[in-house]
């Protein structure tokens, strides 16, 4: 464990943006904590270490949005999805590369890191997504 | 304890739900407070009324929190302690659960709990993006999930895990539909049908316009009494015998399961078990239908039916009136409309009214047992009440 590296969300996205899913492992119990979290909600521990996950998974379920919040509206009609990654921990993002007609449950995705940067203020995290693999 | 009156209540309130234009957050719920004040003449309110709890989920709509206070105030309760209560769209069902708290604490014998949203005023993209702070910013807002959306991948789950359908789902607002016409305070006055609800444009893929609540003005209030003091206030108290509230993840990306609400059942739970009530012995409820497919997955969470089985339910019409068990007679959140801090008293209210006898042509003949069940954001939080009449 590293003061340098704290177990958040938002190095979590820093390791995004780097191309790692990195989680934290309590040293304590073991819990895989994906995002990482200060203290163990198992144990309450404060002792991880970052443990890198494969960014490949399969799509649980999707849905496709129609209408969205004024900064996403330009994208519209975009798919969304939760993928169960190899590890049995989950992400929610949204989906490119697949065809309306191809999408559901239990297809293979995995984590494109280089979707883009967002122009906010706040927060600078790049915006990950999920491709066909 | 067990089925024992926890708090009674003495007297409710409800704006008509709908457009209010130009009427700001603090006046609308006046309108529900002087309804409540009205209907207990023997109640004095500046003198009586010891607290405020009130539900009001966002300050975006009018950049303005601190609700409480000015609640009072307009209410013509200035100098009591009135707290805001804020738990998304269970709001005022916190604020119902913080009055049963401050009565049985003892330190206050009757409260004023109550519930408001403004939002009409408001472009359709920036209630969504409002109503999304409600859900997980880094993991859901921040990757464009909308509050539909987050329904949305539920129902796609249940329709892949149990053969549940958008035909079934449109039922559910063909139904709610059709209680609201029977409901003067609701948003809208119209019936569907199943077709015009499958051709309505698409928000979430598989849920459409027609399978949305509405975005509401409205203010709803209940006032609670020491059970010992209610009958000094009204021949006809109804009693909340049973009540649960409970957590769960922020985001819906890291629950069990994605079919149903872990936060209703354990909500439910509680109160049945306080209640010493099973799932048959409700005889009309309210239940948290913001989208159509929350309304089925609210069946399977409170006992109404077997897990996997809500879209038989909806088919046999057992949950219209008239039928086995009544669900959302006042056109719930999906007509009567979603004033998202006002919904968890507006729903004490429509029960209040149904076991005095008092919903008019919506009436459940003889219903003396009913529940509520208010959720917030995707599931993260849960109420669960239920009330008996005396008669």
């Amino acid at each position: 464990m590293s003061s340098q590296t704290p177990f958040t969300i938002e190095q979590f996205y820093k390791f995004m943006s780097e191309g790692k899913v990195m989680a934290a492992k309590c040293r304590k119990c073991g819990k895989i904590h994906l995002p990482p979290r200060p203290i163990c909600d198992n144990c309450y521990a404060q002792e991880f270490s970052w443990t890198e996950v494969s960014g490949k998974g399969k799509l649980l379920t999707y849905t496709i949005i129609h209408v969205a919040p004024p900064q996403f509206q330009p994208l519209v009609p975009y798919p969304v999805g939760i993928v169960q990654l190899e590890n049995g921990l989950r992400l929610p993002g949204m989906i490119s590369g697949v065809a309306e007609a191809q999408l559901k449950a239990g297809i293979e995705l995995t984590v494109d890191f280089e979707a883009c940067n967002t122009n906010q203020t706040w927060p600078q995290w790049r915006r990950y997504c999920f491709k066909p693999p | 304890m067990k089925g024992k009156p926890l708090v009674s209540i003495i007297s409710a309130g409800l704006s008509k739900f709908g457009k209010h234009e130009g009427v700001y957050t603090r006046e609308l719920f006046s309108y529900a407070a002087k309804e409540a004040f009205d209907r207990c003449p023997t109640l004095n309110p500046k003198q009586d009324v010891k607290a405020m709890f009130i539900g009001h989920m966002g300050e975006a709509y009018e950049h303005q929190g601190h609700t409480g206070s000015a609640a009072a105030d307009w209410s013509g309760l200035l100098g009591i302690p009135a707290t805001r209560t804020e738990a998304a769209c269970a709001s005022s069902g916190a604020a119902l659960r913080s009055g049963i708290y401050a009565v049985l604490s003892g330190l206050a014998d009757i409260v004023i709990v109550g519930g408001v949203e403004k939002m009409t005023h408001r472009s359709t993209a920036e209630v969504t993006e409002y109503l999304a702070m409600a859900s997980d910013y880094p993991f859901e807002q921040f990757h464009g999930i909308t509050f539909p959306g987050l329904f949305a991948l539920m129902a796609t789950a249940h329709m892949n895990a149990y053969g549940t359908t958008q035909e079934q789902m449109a039922k559910v607002a063909v139904k709610n539909h059709h209680h609201a016409c029977l409901n003067p305070k609701a948003h809208l006055q119209k019936e569907v049908t199943v077709e015009t609800v499958l051709a309505s444009k698409v928000v979430a893929w598989p849920l459409k316009m027609y399978d949305c609540s509405l975005i509401t003005d409205g203010a709803s209030c209940i006032i609670l009494a020491k059970p010992e003091l209610a009958k000094k206030y009204t021949d006809q108290p109804v009693h909340i015998i049973g009540s649960g509230q409970a957590s769960d993840t922020i985001g819906l990306y890291q629950r069990k399961s994605l079919t149903s609400l872990q936060s209703t059942k354990l909500a439910a739970k509680a109160a049945y078990d306080m209640a010493a009530v099973n799932p048959q012995d409700i005889q009309v409820a309210e239940v948290h239908d913001c989208f159509t497919y929350a309304e089925l997955m609210a069946y399977e969470d409170l006992g109404f039916c077997p897990v996997g089985k809500s879209g038989q339910l909806i088919d046999n019409q057992e949950t219209c009136l008239g039928g086995r068990l009544p669900v959302n007679t006042s056109g719930g959140l999906k007509a009567k409309g979603h004033p998202v801090g006002a919904t968890g008293t507006a729903q004490a209210y429509e029960i209040y009214l149904q076991l005095t006898g008092q919903a008019d042509k919506r009436q459940v003949k003889d219903a003396q047992t009913g529940l509520t069940h208010n959720v917030g954001g995707s599931g993260a939080t849960a109420t669960a009440h239920i009330y008996r009449s005396d008669n």
